[in-house]
């Protein structure tokens, strides 16, 4: 039984695209069918962040307005066998998906991946909708301050009234938790909040933790999910988190700064 | 032959309502809404692409037959399709019933909303039943005909249909204008065109002189040059003509695409990037050329 994921934070700039492109690559590596999709119209990324851009010749909105088929939108991924990108239009605007278009395409997609990743648009509109009304599963990208939380707690009270699933009154739609740009160093000095300050305002399972690092934005410019870059912490990390979410019972890293002397800091530093 | 009589104008000629730039004479009559008053409604202007009716010998017996032949092969098209008048062919015609003409023409199922290259008397003629006289913006008459062969072909309307006076430099050179240019020439972009951006150039050739972004979009039916980088897509010939050609200063498209054969950047040889090429199509395969 296939299974719609939207990834969805209600703020901008918390790391949906990368943690899409990581979950999605992370799946497949882990031998699903997987797809991600690309929600965020007029203003994509997913295509970079998954260094397919070159290979772009027809997106999400000619399938769902009849001009392109399936087929020849969804573009596989050179490195992870199982991954197919399926990019949105630059020129069009969140008013391109309509809901009976969206159903249509997802339902098409339903046939032939195990998961399929929606990378949803910031914000609690037409798009962001869109990307999780027929969602099955949400995992909610949260940073550690007190905005992107709020906006996170809005997007749960979205998911709880508009998708789909609550809607027809079905199981509602199952939460995760993903913290992302978790920064230690912040953390301890009181600057940001804590994975318990954030659990006991949302109040939903953690699915992993993901570390700051400049391995993140390294990996956004090499076009490669940093999942696949596996020395990196955030690599570890959301491989950890894509575990969890298939059922393993993993412990959570990185939560607490390591204790380390000069000379390994050095090291790293030069690593 | 009916089928010279009217003609389907595509967007090669379009008869825009324009929006009046000062605000309706009712507002200064005291029936006006008050500030801060909901509107009762909202005036926009709007262009549409209408069937022309060139009427070349009204008093033929078989007129009639013939346009019921004609609407006959498409009828869901013509039904109720607003046409106008073109009387430039009866214009030594005299003065003829337009109220009985009106008739006629809805018993077919068509609306006539108005006429164009009529004499003052036919405007007023056509005025008096109810319909409107339009403008003959840039029609596609020869502008050498001397003047005298139509006197009154120009509504009064015009001064005011006619976008807001522009220097006497831009004006001179506006009658010069080959009629033929009206439908679909060169489209000129000088600003540059940013990520999410579509520029069409209908009908005819796109010239861009400034940088073209990454997830931006160029489509022309004709021919596509571009003097900036090329960082987005162009495709050339998109209504299918396959002798169209993209030209561009420096190659770092996304895509390009003449008649429907692409090419995406992947596929482009990388040596060509960066470089001042011609892309055309010869036989199904897109060719890349540089031009040195």
């Amino acid at each position: 039984m296939s299974k719609i994921i939207v990834m969805t934070s209600g703020k901008g700039g918390v790391g949906k695209t990368t943690s899409a492109a990581s979950f999605a690559a992370g799946l497949a590596l882990r031998g699903h069918k997987t797809v991600v999709v690309d929600f965020d119209v007029g203003l994509r990324n997913l295509d970079l962040v998954m260094g397919c851009e070159r290979r772009v010749v027809f997106d999400f909105i000619n399938v769902i307005n009849g001009d392109a088929r399936l087929k020849q939108a969804l573009i596989r991924d050179k490195r992870v066998e199982n991954l197919w990108i399926l990019p949105t239009s630059q020129t069009r605007d969140k008013n391109a998906l309509t809901k009976p278009g969206v159903e249509r395409v997802l339902g098409a997609l339903r046939q032939e991946f195990d998961f399929i990743i929606c990378d949803s648009p910031a914000g609690i509109e037409k798009g962001a909708l869109m990307a999780l009304y027929f969602s099955d599963e949400a995992v909610i990208v949260t940073n550690p301050e007190i905005s992107s939380v709020r906006d996170s707690d809005r997007i749960l009270g979205v998911l709880a009234s508009r998708s789909r699933r609550a809607e027809l009154e079905m199981e509602p739609v199952k939460e995760h938790l993903l913290l992302t740009r978790y920064d230690l160093n912040r953390v301890e000095t009181g600057e940001m909040l804590t994975v318990d300050d954030v659990m006991e305002i949302l109040a939903i399972p953690l699915l992993g933790v993901v570390p700051e690092s400049q391995s993140v934005l390294r990996a956004s410019n090499l076009g490669s999910p940093v999942i696949l870059d596996s020395a990196s912490q955030p690599g570890q990390a959301y491989a950890d988190a894509v575990g969890r979410f298939l059922g393993d019972s993993l412990e959570h890293r990185f939560l607490t700064a390591e204790r380390r002397g000069i000379f390994q800091r050095l090291l790293r530093r030069s690593a | 032959m009916p089928s010279k009589r009217y003609r389907r104008l595509l967007a090669s000629r379009q008869f825009a309502l324009r929006e009046p730039d000062e605000k309706m004479t009712v507002a200064s009559q005291g029936n006006a809404p008050a500030p801060g008053e909901t509107q009762a409604f909202k005036l926009r202007g709007g262009s549409y692409t209408l069937l022309v009716l060139q009427l070349v010998d009204l008093k033929n017996p078989n007129f009639f037959q013939w346009l019921l032949d004609k609407i006959a092969q498409a009828p869901n098209f013509y039904r109720h399709a607003p046409v106008v008048l073109d009387l430039e062919g009866l214009a030594g015609s005299g003065p003829f019933n337009f109220a009985e003409l009106g008739r006629r023409l809805r018993q077919h199922k068509l609306v006539p909303v108005g006429v164009q290259n009529g004499t003052e008397e036919q405007n007023q003629g056509a005025i008096n039943a109810g319909m409107s006289v339009f403008p003959m913006w840039r029609a596609a008459q020869p502008l050498e005909e001397p003047a005298v062969a139509k006197p009154s072909a120009e509504p009064p309307a015009k001064p005011s249909a006619e976008p807001p006076a522009k220097p006497s430099a831009n004006q001179s050179v506006k009658p010069s204008e080959p009629p033929v240019q009206a439908d679909g020439g060169t489209t000129l972009v000088t600003k540059p065109i940013r990520s999410g951006r579509q520029v069409y150039a209908q009908q005819g050739d796109l010239v861009v002189l400034s940088t073209v972004s990454a997830g931006a979009e160029l489509l022309a039916d004709g021919h596509v040059h571009v003097y900036g980088a090329l960082r987005g897509r162009a495709l050339a010939g998109v209504s299918g003509d396959t002798s169209a050609r993209i030209f561009c200063r420096s190659l770092q498209a996304e895509l390009v695409s003449i008649a429907g054969h692409w090419l995406v950047r992947e596929d482009m040889d990388d040596h060509l990037i960066g470089r001042t090429v011609q892309i055309y199509l010869k036989g199904d395969l897109l060719v890349i050329e540089p031009m040195s």
